[in-house]
């Protein structure tokens, strides 16, 4: 009997390594996709391969890159982070991937990266993340905290008076290291700690009662208040739903979140939430004729004209323009002239201006802020002037203030400090 | 601006032009032809690309006094103005199927239909939203209705200032209802705070003792930092006090009712494990995917009855019994009644289950969380008073877990197969040999545990995302509950899910929700190396 139990188990790991086989030989270039197709991440990831999909059958129709065909190679790391560097490593050394699309948390990314640099391979990361990193071998074309954070306190403080504030996040990396940058540009900006309120709660948070009686005691000392929101995924809907029990509407204590998109939204009742913010560089309702068509061609593609897109999809539509971009630039595929080739590659982007890859491996990109409405889409009610370049390293954070990354040479230092002239890697510390 | 209005002011922030504004529409008749031009030019401003353009625009129409600005500005605030792209004209758009029907905004006649594209929807944002909705509230004022009336002056309390106060002064003259008449008196108490008479003062501090509104508390912080007149400040200070002494107890009260609701939520999730590895020993790591189901089940029948959500949520709780009961039943035929006795492999068998159950999820929902809806009678609050409020749907899952355990315990105690699964479960060969028919009683139990747990979901889908994770986030917490409560008894898990849920509530304040469950874990291990068979250990024979 123990064997059968066993047996289970094999046949579910198997099950599980099945599915992440497709292959086919031949003189193709293959691109890898690694993103979770199960476990906690796949409802958000999920997407993201079918997007990668998308664009690479549309990139074959146009007749391939450099007269050859592209290939997808998918696998799926399962939400499982140190499984993410073996995926990794297998698209790398055994499919030979000529790059990467992929990861959506940080600790995925953080996981990966020893072996993007040790294979020296390239990586696209398209979702918004904490900054204060920048590798040789990975482009960051989601939001640094410049490009999505700190905009979005100026709207608030500039556009609706805000005098008081809550950064409530779940707790783990990114929402500490950007309520950390935040605390900071708020006090600079003369805000004084008692109209501070911090708060984490753990992934999967599920029970808001008290944290959002708190909010709304906070939010009563006849001060305009805010709820700046890093909370992640999953413990979005209750704390939304506690919300809107409780009464406190977009009016009276508006919530803007980094976190919160077109996909979060379709599973949630949007009606009690309509006039919360949300700050992102790209909205599905952006009307612009590049973005119709591209919704129009998910739509297709999908085969249901129901999907929503989000702000990562557009960051994997500008990543690979990008990379195609300067493979054609470089005439190959090889990883070194590719990154050599992609720095200063500009390419449209969905809201109707174009994005351009910084050298420290950021992008430009314009920050919108959204308020949600009833149908679950964002209404633009702002967007910056113009293009923000994206800072790997913040200027709000004590250790990091000195430090500039800029992968050109003769510098080529994703971590260099200005004031001490000396390079230390990639990562911080 | 119509000429008969002489409160002209340059523009300033929203709500305030909108108080002026609201005077004159007063002094205006309403019904009257205001002035063209403004009415004309409010119309053209809303085609500003810029907010503050429209913000001019909407005070223009408000001013006009013009009858059809009120349903222009009420068509704004619920999103249904748009410009039609190829002639600009002003519509109202009412979605039907995949196509917008219009109808003019400025003649009412219809316009005919238009897809989404051909359309731009007139945007608002918060500040304009705060705008319009004071206007309208202003407006409100008079409604013959006094719920509107009241909500109207309750939504001014905050943004109180000399014109408001006078307005509602002359206001309370007229009014009949008491409520409103209250919340009015407020309003001008409030005012008297303000003017600096000692007597006047005095009089407005005893009046406001005891009122919890955060207006009040506010005001009178405002006052003590301000005030020079000593007895006034003693005076301030001691109504404060007491006003501050209340909204104590009401936090206290607040909390314990948070702590009873997340418990209930605790002891709903846990009891159909109590019962499934509380009766019959079984670990059952796929306890939570059951729940997942009967979350599921919710989401399908609304699906199926999309015109009323709160039947099919009804519905469910029955549905979802059959459902998850069902799946439980068949993974104790096919897997669970080979393993009885090695806890290890039913651990592992289940944990496989509960993988194989959420990817099945996944493949046949699609990985992302299915909205689920609140029907109208489970939203909203009960407001016992200005700090205190208790939210609907909580209070209904609080009687509905209530309900659930005294169905359950009335199962065990009082109906045949309860006393066969009490007997089977106390002493098996024994059972059987008065004739009851152990497995098929083993089968039944689990598939009663599991199904309890599919009405959980129901009531979880009402909280929660429902997605194919939800039942990871409960699973840890209902065996913490029921080891807690003591394996095998009902009422333990009953008292152990709201222990732990107020205990949760009492020092998630002080310590933060990360710290509160990592306390609460830590207790809870303690409190098993003390007593290693929970609150209520089983009595007499300790193992089957």
């Amino acid at each position: 009997m123990k064997t059968r139990s066993a047996a289970l188990l094999l046949a579910l790991l198997l099950l599980a390594a099945v599915t992440g086989q497709a292959r086919a030989a031949g003189d193709t270039i293959k691109v890898g996709i690694l993103h979770s197709l199960s476990g906690t991440m796949a409802i958000s990831e999920t997407t993201l391969k079918d997007t990668m999909l998308m664009l690479i059958d549309e990139q074959n129709k146009k007749g391939g890159l450099l007269g050859r065909k592209l290939e997808a190679v998918v696998v799926d790391p399962a939400s499982n982070w140190p499984l993410f560097a073996e995926k990794a490593r297998e698209l790398i050394e055994k499919d030979h991937v000529a790059a990467v699309f992929g990861c959506w948390t940080s600790v995925s990314r953080k996981s990966v990266l020893p072996v993007f640099e040790e294979l020296d391979s390239l990586l696209f990361y398209p979702v918004q993340y904490e900054g204060e990193e920048s590798s040789k071998n990975v482009f960051y074309t989601g939001a640094a905290p410049n490009q999505q954070a700190i905009p979005a306190v100026d709207y608030l403080m500039n556009e609706m008076g805000v005098k008081r504030w809550v950064l409530a996040g779940t707790d783990y990396v990114y929402p500490r290291t950007t309520n950390k940058i935040l605390e900071a540009y708020l006090k600079e900006k003369g805000v004084s700690d008692e109209d501070i309120m911090i708060n984490y709660t753990p992934f999967g948070h599920s029970d808001w009662q008290s944290i959002v009686a708190e909010i709304k005691k906070f939010g009563s000392a006849g001060k305009k208040t805010a709820v700046v929101s890093t909370i992640n995924g999953d413990a979005n809907v209750p704390f939304y739903k506690e919300l809107g029990n409780q009464g406190i509407t977009a009016d009276k204590i508006p919530v803007v979140a980094f976190s919160v998109g077109e996909e979060e939204l379709s599973g949630i009742d949007t009606r009690p939430l309509v006039g919360h913010l949300a700050a992102w560089n790209y909205f599905m309702s952006v009307d612009t004729d590049i973005n119709n068509d591209f919704i129009d061609a998910w739509h297709a593609f999908t085969r249901d004209d129901k999907r929503v897109t989000n702000d990562p999809m557009e960051a994997h539509f500008i990543g690979f323009n990008m990379w195609v971009k300067a493979v054609e630039k470089a005439g190959t595929t090889d990883p070194d002239a590719v990154q050599k080739a992609i720095i200063g590659v500009t390419v449209p982007n969905l809201s109707g201006g174009y994005a351009a890859m910084m050298p420290n491996h950021h992008i430009t990109k314009p920050v919108l802020i959204g308020e949600i409405q009833d149908d679950g889409q964002f209404e633009i009610v702002w967007r910056t002037p113009g293009m923000v370049v994206g800072d790997a390293w913040s200027d709000y954070l004590p250790g990091s203030r000195d430090l500039i990354a800029d992968w050109r040479e003769p510098l080529a230092c994703g971590n260099f400090n200005v004031r001490t002239g000396k390079c230390s890697g990639s990562a911080a510390k | 601006m119509p000429a008969t209005c002489p409160f002209f002011q340059p523009p300033g922030v929203v709500s305030h032009l909108a108080l002026l504004l609201l005077i004159c529409l007063l002094l205006v008749p309403v019904s009257g032809r205001g002035d063209e031009g403004g009415f004309d030019q409010g119309i053209d401003l809303l085609a500003s690309r810029d907010f503050s353009g429209k913000a001019a625009g909407i005070d223009l129409l408000a001013e006009s006094g013009d009858a059809r600005a009120k349903t222009i500005l009420e068509a704004l605030l619920a999103g249904r103005l748009f410009h039609v792209k190829k002639s600009g004209r002003l519509v109202v758009a009412e979605k039907n199927g995949r196509t917008y029907l219009l109808t003019d905004a400025l003649t009412s006649a219809p316009a005919g239909t238009a897809k989404k594209r051909a359309l731009k929807k007139v945007t608002i944002n918060n500040r304009l939203r705060t705008g319009i909705k004071s206007a309208l509230a202003r407006l409100a004022l008079r409604d013959p209705d006094p719920g509107v009336r009241l909500a109207a002056v309750n939504a001014m309390l905050s943004t109180l200032n000399q014109e408001s106060i006078g307005l509602l002064t002359r206001l309370r003259k007229e009014e009949k209802d008491s409520r409103v008449r209250d919340a009015l008196a407020t309003a001008i108490d409030i005012g008297r705070l303000r003017s600096g008479d000692p007597a006047l003062q005095s009089k407005a501090l005893a009046r406001l003792d005891g009122n919890l509104d955060p207006v009040v508390r506010n005001e009178l912080i405002r006052l003590l930092d301000t005030e020079k007149d000593e007895t006034v400040r003693r005076q301030a200070r001691a109504t404060l006090a007491s006003i501050e002494r209340r909204i104590a107890l009401s936090g206290l009260a607040e909390t314990l009712f948070f702590g009873l609701s997340m418990g209930s939520v605790l002891v709903l999730a846990a009891i159909g494990l109590a019962i499934t590895f509380g009766v019959i020993g079984v670990i059952n790591m796929a306890h939570g995917e059951l729940i997942m189901l009967g979350a599921y089940t919710t989401y399908v029948l609304q699906q199926l009855l999309p015109h009323s959500i709160g039947l099919a949520l009804l519905l469910s709780v029955p549905a979802a019994f059959l459902v998850a009961g069902g799946v439980g039943i068949l993974i104790e035929k096919t897997v669970i009644r080979f393993l009885y006795g090695r806890p290890l492999e039913t651990l592992l068998a289940t944990f496989g289950i509960s993988l194989v159950l959420q990817q099945a999820v996944r493949t046949i929902f699609s990985p992302l969380n299915r909205s689920v809806a609140t029907p109208a009678w489970m939203s909203g609050m009960i407001q016992i008073n200005p700090v205190l409020s208790l939210t609907v749907n909580r209070l209904t899952i609080l009687a509905f877990a209530a309900l659930v355990f005294a169905g359950l315990l009335w199962t065990m105690k009082k109906s045949s197969i309860g006393l066969q699964v009490r007997a089977v479960a106390q002493n098996r060969a024994m059972a059987r040999a008065m004739g009851v028919r152990a497995a098929r009683v083993d089968a039944l139990t689990f598939g009663l545990g599991s199904g309890i747990a599919g009405m959980a979901g129901v009531a979880l889908s009402q909280l929660t995302n429902v997605g194919p994770n939800l039942g990871q986030a409960y699973i840890i917490d209902s065996f913490m509950v029921v080891v807690f409560g003591g394996v095998g008894n009902l009422w333990g898990t009953l008292l152990g899910g709201l222990t732990l849920g107020v205990a949760n509530k009492f020092m998630e304040p002080w310590t933060g929700a990360v710290l509160a469950k990592i306390l609460i874990l830590v207790f809870i291990i303690l409190f098993i190396q003390k007593r290693p068979s929970g609150l209520f250990p089983r009595k007499g024979r300790a193992e089957v």
